[in-house]
């Protein structure tokens, strides 16, 4: 019979009508500004530095090594080395940055940076609404900073394997330093 | 007062078809194009005589970025190629560095890359099928459907890969990081509730006597033309060509999964829409299997090297069956870190050299439904 597909279409879409009213499964979407979804774990939005202790530039964990400016396939990393080091989480001095820029209006929010930075430093940030009125988008190492309990609070997961993996090397570290007498024991 | 306007001469007698000849500019701002794609129509009252694509808008220059970056930083570049499929493209992409590099791949890396892929055709596939519904004058309703579980797979991409459309996820030598707990649990949710879907949505349109009208017969694709014109994926299947490279190279896990290759008759509208809906069901086979004896282990070869990847000078061509079609990536290699040459074989842009060809005879109204049949995402066409 001529019209019966058409029919057949409208019970669906009156079903489907309906279904919106209480069926959850047909409600994916939130009304956004109001309602907001927690972010997954997963999720990345821009990077961000973490540091240590309290003091955002005395315990950032970057030691300006420029491997993720040189794996960024935006290349929107600018970063300046310091010549005054400081010492890292195990008492060794390390390099630090003088400059961290990232500028937002280039970045692809890709996540290589902090896949492939070996020291922990630059991790994906959950925030996503950072419209501002301000043209200028290169944000500086401290506008970047962000403590390790944000980074435990956004990532727990991964935040608490990298502690443990801090926490081993900085005993190895210990007992190394107690097993061997320094030069001027001897 | 305003002049009346002058008067035409007469036609004189025996006046050849032509003499009257109207050319329409159909984009690149015209929401049927998908995309900022340019078509130049010339018509004789409704019908096509002559169609001319123009394309290039969206031009980001990404074969010479990624032979200027490492082979690492391509990949969220072949994220941005086609927008929608960002996980075939990824897949594609490292199939060729593997090939190039001589990687090895772990088998539940394998696996996900299988699911991931399937899924992303069911999305695809999905979204394609609102977007013509659409283009047919089935306004929002069917392409609303689509999103609607569209959402449900994106939010499994989100919480696996971070992101929702720029995975960014596969890896030369395996895959990014191992699946969140309980994902595969969720996944298997999302299928499960795939097929009623479709069910539903066949019901919603396949029969509806509108969309036979006006997708049958139109935009025909011969066989021949098909082949001679190099189109893959599904618009090579409706016109009746059996050729899916999940077959006929057996890429990854493929070998391992029982499924089926839906063929159409006609090569028409219709069948290209239909071989989508029969590819869904048959993604759904292959994703119940894939759930179901996905291994443990680890999913990166430990002897693959993200940074610093040089391999020995060589050329590779690595392809894949993505939704649209032959997705293939060619690599030249001189042992830099870099590729010499970095090229992509676009299904988008392939499968549309034959849009003249089937418009050629149409009313300009079924010139927006074939182009909607062929499935382009303009970020491939032009990359």
């Amino acid at each position: 019979m001529l019209g019966r597909g058409i029919l057949r279409g409208l019970v669906e879409t009156w079903r489907n009508f309906q279904g919106s009213y209480y069926d959850p499964a047909r409600l994916t979407t939130v009304q956004y500004p109001e309602e907001k979804l927690p972010p997954q774990e997963n999720a990345r939005t821009i990077p961000f530095l973490v540091y240590d202790g309290d003091d955002p530039m005395a315990g950032l964990r970057c030691t300006a090594c420029s491997i993720c400016a040189a794996e960024c396939p935006a290349h929107c990393i600018h970063i300046v080395k310091d010549t005054a080091k400081k010492p890292d989480y195990l008492g060794k001095m390390q390099l630090q940055p003088k400059v961290f820029n990232i500028d937002m209006a280039v970045c692809m929010e890709c996540g290589i940076c902090a896949e492939v930075c070996p020291f922990d430093s630059i991790k994906m940030d959950h925030v996503f609404e950072l419209s501002s009125s301000d043209p200028d988008m290169v944000l500086q190492k401290t506008d970047l900073a962000k403590s390790n309990d944000y980074f435990r609070k956004i990532h727990p997961t991964e935040a608490a394997a990298v502690d443990a993996a801090r926490a081993a090397e900085q005993r190895k570290a210990q007992a190394k330093k107690e097993a061997v007498p320094g030069p001027s024991a001897v | 007062m305003i002049a009346p306007p002058p008067e035409l001469p007469p036609r004189p007698a025996g006046d050849p078809p032509g003499h009257d000849l109207l050319e329409v500019a159909l984009g690149p701002h015209h929401p049927s194009t998908h995309g900022v794609f340019r078509m130049n129509v010339i018509l004789d009252g409704e019908t096509v005589v002559k169609l001319t694509p123009v394309f290039g808008y969206l031009h980001r220059n990404h074969e010479k970025i990624a032979e200027h970056n490492s082979y690492l930083a391509a990949i969220p570049y072949t994220d941005r190629l086609d927008y929608i499929c960002s996980m075939t493209n990824n897949w594609a992409y490292v199939l060729s560095v593997e090939k190039l590099a001589a990687l090895a791949v772990p088998e539940r890396a394998e696996y996900i890359r299988v699911i991931v892929g399937e899924l992303t055709r069911l999305l695809n596939h999905a979204c394609l099928a609102g977007f013509l519904l659409q283009d047919m004058g089935a306004l929002g309703t069917p392409l609303m459907y689509a999103f609607r579980e569209r959402e449900k797979i994106l939010d499994l991409f989100e919480s696996l890969s971070g992101s929702r459309m720029m995975c960014n996820y596969l890896r030369f030598g395996g895959c990014r990081c191992d699946l969140p707990p309980g994902w595969l649990k969720q996944a298997a949710g999302v299928v499960a509730g795939f097929g009623p879907f479709l069910d539903h949505f066949e019901a919603l349109l396949s029969e509806n006597e509108i969309l036979r009208a006006r997708s049958q017969g139109v935009g025909v694709l011969p066989p021949d033309l098909a082949v001679n014109a190099g189109v893959t994926g599904p618009g090579l299947r409706a016109s009746g060509v059996n050729y899916d490279i999940r077959k006929v190279d057996q890429y990854g896990l493929y070998k391992r999964f029982n499924f089926r290759v839906p063929l159409g008759g006609q090569g028409d509208v219709f069948d290209r829409y239909m071989v989508r809906i029969l590819e869904m069901r048959e993604s759904l086979k292959i994703l119940d299997q894939a759930l179901r004896d996905i291994p443990n282990g680890p999913v990166m070869d430990p002897k693959a090297r993200l940074r610093n990847l040089r391999p020995k000078p060589g050329e590779a061509y690595g392809r894949i069956e993505s939704p649209k079609g032959e997705l293939g990536f060619y690599l030249v290699s001189d042992g830099g870190p870099n590729p010499w040459r970095y090229r992509v074989r676009p299904p988008s842009l392939v499968n549309l050299t034959v849009l003249e060809d089937m418009c050629l005879g149409h009313s300009i109204a079924d010139v927006v439904i074939i182009l909607g049949s062929i499935d382009i995402v303009l970020g491939e066409v032009d990359r």
